[in-house]
């Protein structure tokens, strides 16, 4: 052991794990320890496996993940705030072979958005939708955002979230699990190694069900987190998040194969 | 016997010191840094470097994809 130096470790022949080649080099714009990348990384990493890259086309969100062009290096369009399920659902229709996935975050998809993602989902357009899900408007500042916690504090609910007065947050993923139109439903998470590798899984799957064209939407939701608008440091903000989001953002499978696996 | 051995890479100009890596490691072999790379963050690496198995579970979860994972028999 004592002769093994780290030069003898990294080596070209002992890599195991490198950054996938289908992320650009450019630094991510995220903040620092933000679910964003990781999500990013495993979206890329599934279509790298599956050898994709020439025929996917991905829709990117307004919001934090506005720049996902400058990042994911594959074909990219930007949509309209909200309105990514319906680009994704021309490009498809026109290009009924290509592989065509949306990227949104809880502002893009359950608030301006939810026209398009209920009716892409009803529809049962068979695109993949991958959702982020923090509870807060992250770009603009740390406002509150439908998804919300109740008694969360944001920059527009600083005495936290008053459901009398400002309502519930949305379950946007159980109430598209409802539709027919849905094929594969999920939440997941990307705060440990385990909850990415479970994502991971799921994100393939989602691909695998539009590869083998079959009929209906995939959506995963990814619960992660906002250490700038939660104000908390990253670690903090992920043990915040199974403490306080996983509760009300249960993790796992709801919809499979089209038959519901758990009612709400 | 044979023994794994693992380092790992982090390109520290991209690091952004979030330190998500620390606790995802079960050897505790990353730690963040004194100094600061060029944006002023704590950069991760390795501080206990004979611990280091090659697990991919830092590489696994760094939300910016800075850090790459070597692994060998020895």
């Amino acid at each position: 052991m004592s002769t093994i130096t780290l030069e003898d470790i990294i080596k070209p022949e002992n890599l195991v794990y490198k950054k996938t080649e289908l992320l650009t080099d450019n630094v991510m714009s995220y903040c620092p320890g933000c679910g964003h990348g990781t999500a990013h990384r495993i979206t890329m990493e599934v279509i790298e496996e599956f050898d994709l890259e020439e025929k996917t086309i991905g829709i990117a969100p307004v919001g934090c993940s506005v720049l996902a062009y400058e990042f994911m290096n594959i074909d990219m369009i930007q949509a309209a705030h909200g309105r990514a399920p319906a680009v994704a659902t021309g490009i498809k229709r026109v290009y009924p072979n290509k592989i065509v996935f949306s990227y949104q975050g809880d502002g893009d998809l359950a608030a301006i958005g939810t026209a398009e993602t209920i009716h892409a989902c009803n529809r049962g357009e068979r695109i993949v939708i991958i959702f982020i899900n923090n509870g807060i408007y992250g770009m603009t500042g740390g406002q509150m955002a439908p998804t919300t916690l109740p008694g969360m504090i944001s920059s527009t609910s600083p005495y936290g979230r008053v459901v009398e007065s400002m309502g519930n947050p949305l379950k946007i993923t159980e109430l598209v699990a409802q539709l027919p139109g849905t094929y594969f439903v999920t939440r997941q998470a990307v705060h440990t190694p385990a909850a990415v590798r479970r994502t991971k899984r799921a994100i393939k799957k989602a691909f695998e069900n539009q590869l083998t064209n079959k009929p209906g939407l995939s959506f995963v939701e990814i619960v992660s987190n906002c250490n700038s608008g939660w104000k908390m440091t990253p670690v903090d903000s992920n043990i915040w998040m199974e403490e306080n989001m996983f509760p009300y953002y249960p993790l796992g499978d709801i919809k499979v194969d089209g038959e519901l696996v758990k009612q709400k | 016997m044979a023994k794994i051995v693992g380092a790992i890479v982090v390109d520290e100009q991209k690091c952004k010191g979030c330190g998500i890596c620390v606790p995802a490691c079960p050897f505790a072999v990353i730690e963040l840094s004194e100094e600061v790379n060029g944006k002023g963050y704590h950069f991760a690496y390795m501080h206990y470097p004979e611990g280091c198995t090659g697990c991919m579970n830092c590489a696994i979860v760094c939300p910016d994809g800075v850090i790459t994972v070597y692994r060998t028999k020895v």
